[in-house]
């Protein structure tokens, strides 16, 4: 990957992007990096919350409707005596529209019966278009100094001035600082807010706060990331740290990881090829890490799950085979037989393959020429089922009033994953109505 | 006064002396004057009038969409009121509500928020902790005792999502406990719950009487409401009777209640909800 990033921006060299990522550059760019990082460690924490109160949708609005804001003000600065290409006054301006915007959602939907998405689309787009507009008028009217105005669309991290940094760093260390200091508040009413009413907490002014952290970090970040994709910051991240935790201080910290992580390898790279905006390569970074977590993290990615599925059926599937085996009383399964208990269930010659490979990987069984024989832990194992079977099909004739003829189809599903608690409460219940236990014991392997 | 005598008529022999009572008992923790609720112009409950007596376990019990759990969140300011006046100990919400604990209905939030069993029964204390504060070890002391009070002490760093749905319901109890009120609103505590969980909640609410403690539970289960309630609150849009159980749990009155005599009412309910959207 460096190789073509090195090729596509024409003679960057290896170590000069080794220097760059270790922060041995100029004064300049070392304070872009650090201010970017900050930032993407902000929004990660402020993110964090505004996912988990289910706004994260909302900071696009805001960050779309900044727009009009950042044109108006520079048309209208020099009105009241200001320096219409300042980043403050610029910032401003980009404030009043990002809130305005926000609150003609509310007020949407409050009037209306619209729906949230469909509020947030109109405001979005009817407030970025009205920004463009306002951005084409004042370039055809004011050009002077009014080229540097495109890019809050898209970012521009590398020439960043360092009045500009340190500005976006302090409006980013506010954000994070408040946040940390009302983790508790922040996180009750995202929880539970009408709790948090009833307890006494002013849930408005709690929701007011946490959204005035999102436009903190929005409009630090709009110079840097651009006002299109500075939300990818706020999204992103918490929601790839989502998919390793079920700790909340740990979510929050993984958040601004991964956000800080994306604002640094930004930056870094916008330093190296000034014409790759910073924030395409910030929210890929973002998307590279929420993609590897969907992916492989444990428990809550996608192939954790399709892999805990997978030994849910096998376990089911060579459960059949070894109850089968007990049923008929034999040790031995033949090859032919195996087909037969495989077109029951209506098992393709593959799976049928990896159950027997299961089975004797197991030591439930091991494998001979033309089958298999099962191990004492098999022999066991298909007791254990077959028991299991009779309880819960006994259970449900005399205590669900489901016909006998009915039973089998539920039974197969039920046994294998019967508890071992749930299976003495079966054998209470039944032993309570002073009916004949199925006989063996022997609750698990 | 009229309204007063109005009310008591219809709730039968079981209230005939509220008549008398004071209009402003500083006394019951929960006075309710005149108080209708409207959702979206449609009203929900219509001119309630009620006061708790103090000490007492009291169910709220009406058919589905009576407004049972309508009457607590108006009680307690999470929707507002049409009309009408509601008073705990004789004072304003805002001056006593420390003194009230809640518990919401289970469905009210996403299960599968990152925080563990304890760290929701954490958030009771939050009020005594204050702004900005951590939680200190002495207040997630006082929270696994609540877990423990409602045998979930086991369960203290687990993940919410991964209780059963009663489990939650005892998560959300213990939280109220750590509230340390005297007044706790709970709501449709027992709905879906196991018979461990029921057994668990009954147990807490006998322990919160005999501290003195005075509970408002809305409640489905008609047959189980002699057995755990001293009071109860006969709902159907209006309060059809209210008194302890043994006056007021008549058949007369669960007929009034659940009945089909008060299709003029939600017709009535109807009508308005249908010319406020009509206006606009």
């Amino acid at each position: 990957m460096l190789g073509t990033l090195a090729s596509a921006g024409g003679g960057v060299t290896v170590g000069e992007i080794v220097e760059t990522l270790l922060l041995r550059t100029g004064f300049n760019t070392r304070m872009v990096i650090a201010g970017t990082t900050l930032l993407g460690i902000a929004s990660g924490v402020v993110g964090a919350f505004a996912m988990l109160r289910k706004r994260s949708l909302m900071t696009d609005a805001l960050s779309h409707a900044t727009l009009p804001g950042i044109a108006l003000a520079f048309l209208f600065a020099p009105v009241f005596g200001l320096a219409s290409r300042s980043l403050a006054v610029l910032l401003i301006g980009a404030t009043v529209t990002g809130v305005l915007g926000v609150l003609c959602v509310q007020a949407i939907l409050r009037l209306t019966r619209l729906q949230e998405d469909a509020a947030i689309g109109i405001v979005l787009s009817v407030f970025f278009g009205a920004g463009v507009v306002a951005l084409s008028y004042v370039q055809v009217n004011a050009p002077s100094g009014s080229a540097g105005l495109n890019a809050f669309i898209f970012g521009q991290a590398a020439t960043m001035q360092a009045r500009d940094v340190m500005l976006m760093a302090v409006l980013a260390s506010g954000a994070l600082i408040a946040s940390i200091a009302l983790f508790k508040e922040f996180t009750l009413v995202c929880f539970n807010d009408s709790f948090a009413r009833v307890d006494g907490w002013p849930v408005s002014a709690i929701d007011l706060a946490m959204m005035a952290m999102v436009v903190l970090v929005t409009v630090a970040g709009l110079q840097a990331v651009g006002l299109i994709l500075v939300v990818a910051l706020l999204i992103v991240p918490p929601v790839a740290a989502r998919f390793w935790t079920e700790r909340l201080w740990l979510l929050v910290v993984l958040s601004a990881l991964f956000g800080g992580a994306s604002g640094y390898l930004g930056a870094a790279i916008s330093a190296l090829l000034p014409r790759m905006p910073a924030g395409a390569v910030i929210v890929l970074t973002a998307g590279v890490a929420f993609g590897v977590s969907m992916l492989f993290a444990p428990s809550r990615g996608v192939v954790a799950g399709a892999l805990r599925r997978l030994r849910l059926r096998l376990r089911i599937a060579s459960d059949h085979v070894l109850e089968a085996a007990h049923d008929a009383g034999a040790d031995r399964i033949e090859r032919v037989t195996m087909r037969e208990i495989a077109d029951l269930h209506g098992w393709s010659a593959w799976f049928a393959w990896v159950v027997r490979r299961w089975l004797i990987g197991a030591r439930m069984a091991t494998g001979t020429r033309d089958g298999i024989v099962l191990q004492e832990r098999g022999r066991r194992r298909g007791r254990q089922v077959s028991r299991n079977h009779a309880l819960w099909e006994q259970y449900l004739v005399s205590y669900a009033d489901i016909a006998p003829s009915h039973v089998d189809w539920s039974v197969d599903l039920v046994e294998h994953v019967l508890s071992e608690e749930l299976i003495r409460d079966l054998e209470k219940k039944l032993a309570q109505r002073g009916e004949a236990l199925p006989s063996g014991s022997g609750v698990t392997a | 006064m009229k309204r007063r005598t109005k009310a008591s008529a219809a709730a039968g022999s079981g209230q005939s002396n509220l008549a008398e009572l004071p209009e402003h008992s500083s006394d019951s923790p929960l006075s309710i004057h005149a108080m209708t609720v409207a959702y979206d112009k449609k009203p929900v409950l219509w001119d309630v009038d009620y006061d708790a007596p103090r000490n007492r376990l009291i169910a709220i019990v009406g058919p589905n969409g009576a407004g049972k759990s309508t009457l607590i969140k108006a009680c307690l300011g999470l929707v507002s009121r049409a009309s009408g006046e509601v008073e705990f100990w004789g004072e304003n919400y805002r001056e006593v509500r420390s003194r009230i604990g809640y518990v919401p209905q289970r469905e009210s939030v996403d299960w599968d928020f990152p925080v563990s069993a304890l760290d929701v029964v954490c958030m009771g204390r939050y009020r005594r902790i204050g702004w900005c504060r951590p939680v200190s070890k002495r207040h997630r002391q006082v929270s696994l005792e609540c877990l423990e009070r409602v045998g979930m002490r086991d369960y203290a760093n687990r993940q919410i999502s991964q209780l059963s749905g009663g489990q939650q319901q005892r998560v959300f109890l213990a939280r109220a406990l750590a509230q340390e009120a005297e007044l706790y609103f709970m709501d449709e505590p027992f709905a879906g719950v196991d018979a461990a969980t029921e057994r668990a909640i009954v147990e807490v609410l006998r322990e919160l009487k005999s501290r003195g403690k005075t509970v408002i539970v809305v409640h489905h289960d008609l047959q189980t409401v002699p057995e755990y309630f001293d009071d109860v609150i006969l709902l159907n849009m209006r309060v059809v009777a209210s008194g302890p159980v043994e006056d007021v749990f008549t058949r007369d009155n669960l007929h009034k209640t659940y009945g089909g005599r008060l299709t003029l009412l939600s017709e009535a309910a109807e009508a308005v909800a249908r010319a406020a959207s009509g206006r606009k």
